[in-house]
């Protein structure tokens, strides 16, 4: 139903967004490693500190299959709706939209009346995302002003290329592949925009063949993963420009623009570098002068020395233990850069305020390949898996952390099987990170926790249109 | 019977300020280009184009009237813009829809096509048709400042086509007068001491009143 007042959870821009009140539930997809005999879920955790049930999974709503091999979801109304040029301010942020990667299967969740009790009402069939789109193995969820941005990693066959297409914001009818000319690029991952800019921003990982079984020592070592960023014109659908970020740079992921509409920048992770299995951050500008877009990169993290027997057997020839940059995070205000080091097990925190020098402000040890930092609720026990998913507060306080990846994946650096957990950092004022003792979500055998959505909204979920 | 012919060029007018009111109708788009651009002179430069492009909305409503009325007499006119109103507001009542051609880059030519096909999209010219029918109708030969005496044997539309065009351009100018007021209105007021956080607040949903507003527009055309 359209409201009479805009959707309190929109807002024009970024500072305003930041002054929000604070989530009371954040929303967890819940997935089965492959065909277990379980469904995979969307859990509901309580981040209210003054609930009784702070810190615990309070619901968890089964889908009808398991192996859907859920991963990124997204809203589907946000901020955006409030743009000047395509507004659509009475529409409900209401409704989750989470898609499966292996079964093409989009879900659509509705988190109303009761937000501690979301109920499924709708079930789009990969079929149908083929048919319509031609595009198989969803990933990522972004509202726009004027529909649902999905991207997805390739065709039904498993090949490239992989490409955006658009729901329908009210019916969630699937639409077409969204570009018009899609210039050299193949390859696909995330994706992102800069509305101020009318451009859209899209990284690489690999089709899905190159991904589902596994990641494959030999297209690794052959530099064939991504390794460019690709520039778009998001009113005519056409490609600008490729960025190279260079062949050893490989897995180009999570992109991560200044909500500032006003900025033309912005921060993309690459897992893995070939020179030394170090992981980095590039920055992406746009040349005031020029107008041009390039790419540096401005963070580096090494690989840690590691004993060969501490290593999975896909790492053991290297001695080394690769930081893995799988995820990272932008607070609201642009201020604050949070890198997922999924294979070393640290998360940090960079202050980029100035985005081509960032500082290093914070870290945290949780879990890791060889580490297997225990948590401060439970010193005594050892945690696998590492930082990956990562979603921050509006206001930049709170930053919520899950431990799996891509359960083909998770199986190479984890072997002995991932188990799934949620932590919560709170960033200190000034800088720094500490881990909250008091939350620390454990799932349950057999299921294993991605994105995590914040309710109302977080770094990750909402674009603006006003600075 | 036909509406007094000042009450028709009052309400011309006065639709184009309703029109004008809604931020979706372009005010807000030019401060967003403002913001944007941190330039004042960008709300301002906005606003020419996007009076162009909805004056052209109006007036591409008028021509097809006209023309229609070449052919059909005025009760078959009336009764095709009423239906066309009423589906109008329902369906516009249950879908959302965006034009497309917007963005944040954008010259004159793209905000003309803009608001050009945003009114269009929301029916602005439709919506104004009843009441150019019945100035004209009042006018007679097309002179606004004519009372009703002549509504009764001349149909405008049959009466040859130099007033007719009078009418609508004089018609569409009032309207677009309205609509290019309101906008400059809010645009420069809301850009220089409102600011955005009156969104949040003010922005009630203009288009479900809007909805109702064509519904009863076409349904009095019918009764009236």
């Amino acid at each position: 139903m359209p409201r009479m007042l805009p959707d309190p959870t929109f807002y024009p821009s970024p500072a305003m967004a930041k002054e929000a009140p604070r989530e009371k539930l954040a929303y967890v997809t819940l997935l089965t490693p492959g065909q277990n005999g379980r469904s995979d879920a969307l859990g509901v955790v309580d981040t209210d500190p003054g609930s009784r049930e702070y810190g615990r999974l309070v619901h968890r709503l089964d889908f009808p299959q398991g192996g859907n091999e859920l991963h990124h979801f997204g809203w589907n109304a946000c901020s955006s709706h409030l743009c000047g040029y395509a507004p659509n301010p009475h529409t409900e942020r209401r409704y989750l939209i989470v898609p499966g990667t292996h079964s093409s299967r989009i879900h659509v969740v509705d988190t109303k009346p009761d937000p501690r009790k979301p109920k499924l009402i709708k079930v789009i069939e990969g079929e149908e995302v083929a048919e319509r789109t031609g595009y198989a193995f969803p990933h990522t969820v972004h509202c726009g002003p004027d529909g649902i941005y999905m991207n997805a990693l390739g065709t039904p066959d498993g090949d490239g290329p992989g490409g955006i297409f658009v729901l329908d914001h009210d019916t969630f009818e699937v639409k077409g592949a969204w570009e018009r000319d899609r210039g050299p690029q193949q390859l696909a991952y995330d994706f992102w925009w800069h509305l101020g800019y009318d451009t859209m921003i899209t990284s690489e990982w690999g089709t899905p063949n190159m991904v589902k079984d596994g990641v494959n020592p030999n297209l690794l070592l052959a530099g064939e993963y991504g390794h460019a960023l690709h520039i778009w014109d998001l009113k005519s659908r056409r490609h600008l420009k490729r960025l190279e970020l260079g062949e050893k740079e490989q897995m180009v992921l999570e992109l991560r623009p200044a909500h500032n509409p006003r900025r033309a920048y912005g921060f993309v992770g690459v897992v893995l570098s070939l020179e030394d299995l170090s992981g980095s951050i590039f920055l992406w500008h746009r040349k005031e002068e020029t107008g041009e877009w390039e790419a540096k990169k401005v963070i580096t993290i090494p690989a840690e020395p590691a004993d060969p027997d501490d290593l999975p057997p896909a790492l053991q020839a290297f001695g080394a233990t690769p930081p893995l940059i799988t995820d990272i995070n932008l607070s609201l205000d642009d201020s604050t850069l949070y890198v997922s080091c999924w294979g070393t097990g640290e998360l940090r925190q960079y202050d980029v305020t100035d985005p081509f020098a960032p500082r290093l402000t914070g870290s945290v040890r949780i879990g890791g390949i060889v580490n297997r930092t225990p948590h401060s609720r439970d010193p005594g026990r050892p945690l696998n898996g590492g930082p990956q998913m990562v979603e921050v507060s509006r206001d930049g306080q709170r930053i919520y952390l899950t431990n799996s990846l891509y359960s083909p994946w998770d199986a190479q650096f984890y072997p002995d099987g991932i188990r799934g957990w949620m932590a919560k950092l709170d960033a200190t004022p000034g800088g720094g990170v500490t881990l909250d003792p008091d939350f620390f979500v454990e799932i349950e055998e057999g299921l294993r926790p991605h994105q995590v959505r914040l309710q109302g909204g977080d770094a990750s979920s909402d674009s603006f249109c006003y600075n | 019977m036909a509406f007094e012919s000042n009450f028709a060029w009052a309400a011309l007018l006065f639709l184009g300020a309703a029109h004008g009111v809604n931020p979706a109708m372009g005010w807000l788009f030019a401060v967003s280009l403002g913001l944007q651009e941190e330039r004042r002179s960008a709300v301002w430069r906005a606003l020419g184009p996007l009076a162009l492009g909805h004056a052209a909305a109006i007036l591409a409503a008028v021509a097809a009237a006209v023309v229609l009325g070449q052919v059909f007499p005025l009760s078959a006119l009336k009764g095709l813009v009423a239906v066309l109103l009423v589906g109008f507001g329902v369906a516009h009542l249950t879908r959302h829809r965006h034009p497309g051609r917007g963005g944040m880059r954008v010259g004159p030519r793209d905000l003309t096509l803009w608001s050009f096909l945003t009114a269009s999209a929301h029916g602005a010219g439709l919506m104004a048709l009843p009441f150019f029918l019945s100035a004209g109708e009042a006018g007679g030969a097309g002179n606004p400042e004519t009372t009703g005496h002549a509504a009764h044997h001349a149909t405008p539309m049959a009466a040859g086509m130099a007033p007719e065009w009078i009418t609508g351009l004089l018609g569409g100018a009032m309207h677009t007068g309205g609509y290019l007021l309101m906008t400059g209105l809010l645009a420069v007021a809301v850009y220089e001491w409102m600011g955005l956080s009156l969104l949040r607040r003010a922005w009630i949903n203009l288009d479900l009143i809007w909805s109702g507003a064509l519904v009863a527009t076409g349904v009095a055309t019918l009764l009236l």
